[in-house]
This record gives structure tokens, C-alpha cells and sequence, in this order.
């Protein structure tokens, strides 16, 4: 079997050796540029939300929507850390992850609106969506499943001696399911370049992860499993970024599975129905105000990095113009055609034949069935 | 050519397979240097290496997850259940997962799910099930369960090379009692094809997997102690099913019986006579009845096994019955 190239070490040898942290630390750095991409990766995970919103409330939308407000620094820091040919497997409040890919907004609000022309044609609803081509897997709905499949594409990527890594997402909450401790210790064990970020937000629809785990840190669950824990800020998307990048350099390295917990807090309802209801007062608005990653951001764009308000509000005109002319684009999209429902189960047959009674319907009579 | 045992057959399979694309590979518990539990993949890690024939952790869920995710990559992974009782494990990722990946995004999973099933040897509830009919109501999977050792060579073959996932049942009844001699070449046998296993006029047994032996012991009693000519229909592929074979053997005798080792209620049996009643009622000269195991769970000792499971004498019974409606 042919060896895997071993990329270049930043973050690993920064572990192992303290003294060349300053060089790890370098070739972190992001550029000013990458840093402006990052806030329009940001701002357009928001904007595009809020249009879903305003969507929803026309009654345009098919299916829940769960919002991502207040997570979009992990979602996009995070999936920055990866390089072309790398797979991602996302979750409902990873929209952001899903932009950077290469998933576009007219193709999220399509699949929104379970258009005939939608990546899923109608099939599947919200973020449940896949196109290896641009390296992304989106969720099913039973939740740490992807750990299981994420493990089998970096499994393909480790046999076939490939220097590609594999992202997977999961809320704290699914850390509780049987699949994913199955399929992270499956993993770790095969020493798999995957990177598992479990996203703590705080809250599993209503369950708040104080009744998820008796773990305090949902990254001391790394221990059990013989691999490297990192924890980060999930609202800094520096810090969001430099923790997956050193996982995903580590996973490229050949040196297996890296857990991340990022810390962060979901504003909204588990969809929007929810009116939140068990959340303590004052909590949401606290974290709005004290903790926004949009606007942490920009004052570490303007503060520390000198880049002028203008430029931001460039990229706010840009990301407004594209969600707009997205929204139009979706919105002329036709529905499916209802017999596209019965094909693709298969590749071979690749069709179901419609019941009897529909033929009849449509043919006007019995079609000589029986 | 010499004759080789079933078990024997589906190694050949996978070693063939293997040998002729790169991309397959064996995952599942104690596969690589113990052989798997029935040595089905007994010397295939020295012959291919650790990484196509890979050792994993007890954990149903993830081998079948991960075998989805190889195959998505291009992969063709052939995942082994210790034991098919364990896919339970794996419902889940079969049947929300691996089964809806092709409708919903157009990404297949080219993978096979394989696994001893199956009693008649005193295995105790957990080691003994039929889990075929768990998954007959999930559309996105296709179920194979071979009867003969040419077939079982013949449709894994096939079944690697199928663009989906098939659930590939292997009767260890038969693993060691069951030998055939292998047509020559690559024997690949199509998935979704009935077999005649026993051709007769008077009455049809529509059944699969080892009671296929039953039928055909049945059969040979009824035409010498009753002269009747009994045709004995092996389905081998359970989705999809053969409907036009099915039709075509009632159409033929006109009289019907289905019998399976699976439990009674809601197996592969009703499907197939809902399917006889919608297409071939105006044929049918007899009701078409059922035999089968008991609607309990499989008990270990031989004269509880031996009384739930459907034995030859009562396929007999129940033929006799057909046969003087």
C-alpha cells in the first residue's frame, strides 16, 4: 500500500514540542483577505437565515427551519480549516460550513422551498443535501450516524493512501447516541483522518447538556476514545479556525481522529416553532448582547486589523444583492414533477412502477389489472 | 471440477471479487486473522492484507456506517454481521441511511451486508434469526438469501457488483451441508431471478434458503406416496422479488404453497400471496396457505427448535391440503 504523503506539521509539533509554538502559530495566520472572506462566509450564513425567515412567515418554506443565529463563527471557521478535495459532513445549524463548501444560496433556498430543481429535487428538506464533487455530505436526521459514514470515507482515504480529511459535526446532544461512540471509537481505533466537532450550544432541543451528560466538558469524552481533545470559543471564529486547523493537520498527517468541543449558544429554538420555553430569562439576550460572533468579529476587524467600515459594509451590499438575487432565482424554480417520486430508489431498477389505480386514474379506467 | 461446501463458495466469491477489483474489501468482527466466526474469510487477510480485510470493534452500527461511507467514496465494501441477529444493530443506519442515500441525493451505496442466519442447528434465540422480512418494507435495500452453493457464489458475486446495497443472507444450516460444483469463468448469478428447483404440474412451493431442502425432501414424498407433481420454487432474491416467476409457477399449477423458516406474521409469505391474489386469483383452484416457524422467538433445544421451525412433514401436511381442496 502506498505511503501518505505526510503534509507539513504546524499544530502537532506544536504540541509536542512547546518551543516552536510561535511557528505553529504562523502558519495559522490568516491573511486580511482570508479574514474578510471569513465575515462575508458570516454575514451571508446570517443574512440568508433571515431571508429563510421572511420566507417561512410567506409560508414559501417546506418543512422546519432551524436557524444557525449566533453559531456562524463555528460553522465557518471551522470548515475554512479544509482544503479542496476534503469532505464535510454538516448539521441543520451548518449552513455556514455548507457556504464555504461551495453550496450556493439560490441551492439552499431551493432545497428550502423542496423545488423540482433543488440538489435533493424535493426528495429531502433543509440541509439534507450532498455533492461529493464540492466535498460535502449533509445530515440524516437520526443524529451521530454521520460519524459512522464520516469514518467510512476517511477509511477510503487512509486504505487508498490519500491526503484528504474528513470534517464531521455533531451537537453535544448526539454525543449521547450508541452510533456515535461506535463510530468515533471505530475511528479512532483505525486511525482515521476525521476530525469530530461537537458543537455545544447549550441545548438539545429543549435538553438543556447538563441533562445530556454528567461530563462537565463534553471534550474529556476524547480520553475515553485514546485521542487528542481540543476546546475552543465557538463564537471566535480565529480561535474556531486555528483549533480545527491544527486537527485537520494532524488528520492529514496521518496521526487519526482529533474531538473538538466548541463552545457556543443556540439563540434560537431548536426550529423556529419552538418558543423556547425552558430557557431562563434573559439568557438568549444575554448571549446576544454580550456574545455575537458577527459583532465580535467586526470589532476585531476594525480594532485590530485596521479594516475600515466601509469594506464591511461593501461586503454587507454584496451578500444583501446576492441574497436577493438568490431569493428571485429560487422563487421562479418550478416544483417537482410528481412522478419523479418514484424514480432513483435504485440504480437498477431505477424506476417503481406507479399502483395500478393511479394509471387508471390517468388513462381513464381499469388498466387491465387482475 | 470438485465440489466445494457452501461456505466454501461464498469464500471463492469474495476472493474472486477481491482479486478482480481493488476497491472490495472485508470489514466486521474477527474477520481478518480469525477467519470470521464460520472461517467464511479464512485466509483472504494473508492473501490481500489488513487493509481489505479489516479487524473491527463490536460495533454494528459503525461497520455498516462506515461501510456506507467507503462505498460513497467508491469503495465496495463487504461488511459481515458476526451473526445476521446483530443487523439489529445496524437498522438504523440500513434503513434511514444506507437506504434513502440514493433517493434523496443521488450518492449511492454500492455495498454488500452479509451475515450467517438462519436455525435448525441450536442456536438459541440469538444466534438462529431470519431478519429478512425486517427489512422487505424498506425500499432502497435488496435482500438476497441463496439455497444452493452456486448460487451463493453466483449472487455475491453479484451483489458486490451492484450499484446498491444488498443484504446478503447466508443459511449456516447449510454452510457445510450443502456442496456444488461451480460452473467455470465468473459465475454471476443476476439479482432478482427465481429459480425452478424442482419442476412439476400440480401444485407449487414458493419458499427460499434452506427450506427450500425441505420443500424438495417434501416434494419427493408427495409424488411417491401421492403421486402428486409438486414444483418447487426458489426465490433466491426477496427484493426484489420475482413476480413474474411467481406468477408464472401458479399459473401453471394453480395451487400454492409458501413456506418459510422466518416467523409467521408478517414475513416474506404474506407479501408473496397479496402479490398471487392481486395477479393470479382467477388461476388459483385452493386457497394458498403458509408454513413456517412459529410467531415465537427461536428457542435452543432441539425438541423446542425442532417443533417451531417448519419441518418437511409439515410442508406434507399442508401440501396434501392444497393438493385435495
Amino acid at each position: 500500500m502506498p505511503r501518505r504523503p505526510r503534509a507539513k506539521l504546524g499544530a502537532h509539533a506544536n504540541r509536542e514540542r512547546p518551543s516552536s509554538r510561535r511557528d505553529a502559530r504562523q502558519a495559522l495566520e490568516l491573511s486580511r483577505e482570508q479574514k474578510l472572506e471569513l465575515y462575508y462566509w458570516m454575514r451571508l450564513t446570517r443574512s440568508l437565515e433571515e431571508r429563510l425567515v421572511s420566507l417561512q412567515r410567506q409560508s414559501k418554506l417546506v418543512g422546519g427551519l432551524f436557524r444557525s443565529l449566533g453559531q456562524e463563527a463555528d460553522a465557518v471557521g471551522s470548515a475554512f480549516a479544509l482544503e479542496p478535495g476534503d469532505v464535510v459532513s454538516s448539521l441543520t445549524r451548518d449552513l455556514g460550513a455548507l457556504l464555504v463548501r461551495g453550496l450556493t444560496p439560490v441551492e439552499v433556498l431551493r432545497q428550502s422551498m423542496a423545488k423540482g430543481d433543488s440538489l435533493t429535487r424535493g426528495r429531502d428538506l433543509g440541509l439534507h443535501l450532498a455533492d461529493l464533487d464540492r466535498g460535502f455530505l449533509g445530515h440524516i436526521s437520526p443524529l451521530g450516524d454521520m460519524v459512522a459514514v464520516m469514518a467510512g470515507v476517511t477509511l477510503s482515504f487512509k486504505v487508498r493512501g490519500e491526503a484528504r480529511v474528513g470534517l464531521v459535526y455533531v451537537g453535544e446532544g448526539a454525543t449521547s447516541t450508541g452510533t456515535f461512540h461506535e463510530a468515533i471509537n471505530l475511528a479512532a481505533v483505525q486511525r482515521c483522518p476525521l476530525v469530530v466537532i461537537v458543537e455545544n450550544n447549550g441545548y438539545a432541543y429543549s435538553t438543556p447538556s447538563s441533562v445530556q451528560s454528567a461530563a462537565k466538558r463534553f471534550v474529556d469524552k476524547a480520553v475515553g476514545y485514546g485521542i487528542p481533545g481540543e476546546r475552543a470559543d465557538g463564537n471566535d471564529v480565529i480561535a474556531v479556525y486555528e483549533v480545527t486547523r491544527r486537527a485537520v493537520d494532524r488528520a492529514r498527517a496521518g496521526d487519526g481522529v482529533t474531538l473538538i468541543e466548541l463552545l457556543t449558544y443556540r439563540r434560537r429554538g431548536h426550529a423556529e416553532h419552538d418558543d423556547q420555553r425552558y430557557v431562563p430569562a434573559g439568557e438568549v439576550e444575554r448571549w446576544a448582547r454580550e456574545n455575537d460572533p458577527l459583532e465580535r468579529f467586526v470589532r476585531v476587524l476594525v480594532d485590530r486589523e485596521k479594516i475600515e467600515q466601509r469594506e464591511l459594509d461593501a461586503l454587507d451590499a454584496r451578500v444583501s444583492a446576492e441574497v436577493d438575487a438568490a431569493t428571485a432565482e429560487a422563487e421562479a424554480s418550478p416544483a417537482p414533477e410528481p412522478r419523479d417520486a418514484l424514480h432513483g430508489v435504485l440504480a437498477n431498477p431505477p424506476d417503481v412502477e406507479p399502483h395500478w389505480y393511479r394509471d387508471a386514474a390517468t388513462r381513464g379506467g381499469d388498466a387491465g389489472h387482475v | 471440477m470438485a465440489e466445494i461446501t457452501f461456505l466454501e463458495a461464498i469464500r471463492e466469491a469474495l476472493a474472486e471479487e477481491m482479486e478482480r477489483d481493488a476497491n472490495v474489501f472485508c470489514l466486521g468482527e474477527d474477520v481478518g486473522v480469525y477467519g470470521g466466526a464460520f472461517k467464511v474469510t479464512e485466509g483472504l487477510r494473508d492473501r490481500f492484507g489488513a487493509a481489505r480485510v479489516i479487524d473491527t470493534p463490536i460495533a454494528e452500527a459503525a461497520i455498516v456506517g462506515a461501510a456506507a461511507g467507503a462505498s460513497h467514496m467508491g469503495m465496495r465494501p463487504v461488511a459481515e454481521m458476526q451473526f445476521i441477529d446483530f443487523i439489529a444493530n445496524a437498522y438504523d443506519m440500513l434503513t434511514n441511511y444506507v437506504a434513502t442515500s440514493r433517493y434523496r441525493t443521488g450518492i449511492g451505496c454500492p455495498m454488500v451486508v452479509r451475515g450467517p442466519s438462519g436455525g435448525y442447528v441450536r442456536g438459541g434465540p440469538f444466534h438462529s434469526q431470519n431478519a429478512e422480512a425486517a427489512f422487505l418494507h424498506t425500499p432502497g435495500l435488496k435482500i438476497v438469501y441463496p439455497a444452493t452453493a452456486e448460487d451463493a457464489k453466483g449472487l455475491l458475486k453479484a451483489a458486490i457488483r451492484d450499484d446498491d446495497c444488498v443484504l446478503f443472507f447466508e443459511h449456516k444450516y447449510l454452510y457445510r451441508r450443502i456442496r456444488g460444483v461451480m460452473p467455470a469463468g465468473d459465475h454471476v448469478t443476476p439479482i432478482g431471478k427465481a429459480r425452478v428447483a424442482r419442476e412439476g404440474c400440480d401444485l407449487s412451493i414458493i419458499t427460499y434458503a434452506a427450506t427450500v431442502w425441505k420443500a424438495l425432501e417434501a416434494a419427493e414424498q408427495l409424488e411417491r406416496e401421492d403421486g402428486l407433481s409438486v414444483e418447487v420454487l426458489d426465490l433466491r432474491t426477496l427484493a426484489p422479488l420475482d413476480d413474474e416467476a411467481i406468477v408464472a409457477t401458479v399459473r401453471k399449477t394453480s395451487r400454492a404453497l409458501v413456506v418459510h423458516e422466518d416467523t409467521c406474521t408478517g414475513g416474506i409469505a404474506g407479501e408473496v400471496i397479496a402479490r398471487l391474489t392481486e395477479h393470479c386469483f382467477e388461476w388459483l383452484d385452493a386457497p394458498v396457505l403458509r408454513v413456517t416457524a412459529h410467531d415465537v422467538p427461536l428457542p435452543g433445544a432441539p425438541a423446542l427448535e425442532d417443533f417451531v421451525l417448519p419441518q418437511a412433514a409439515d410442508i406434507v401436511v399442508a401440501a396434501r391440503r392444497i393438493a385435495a381442496y
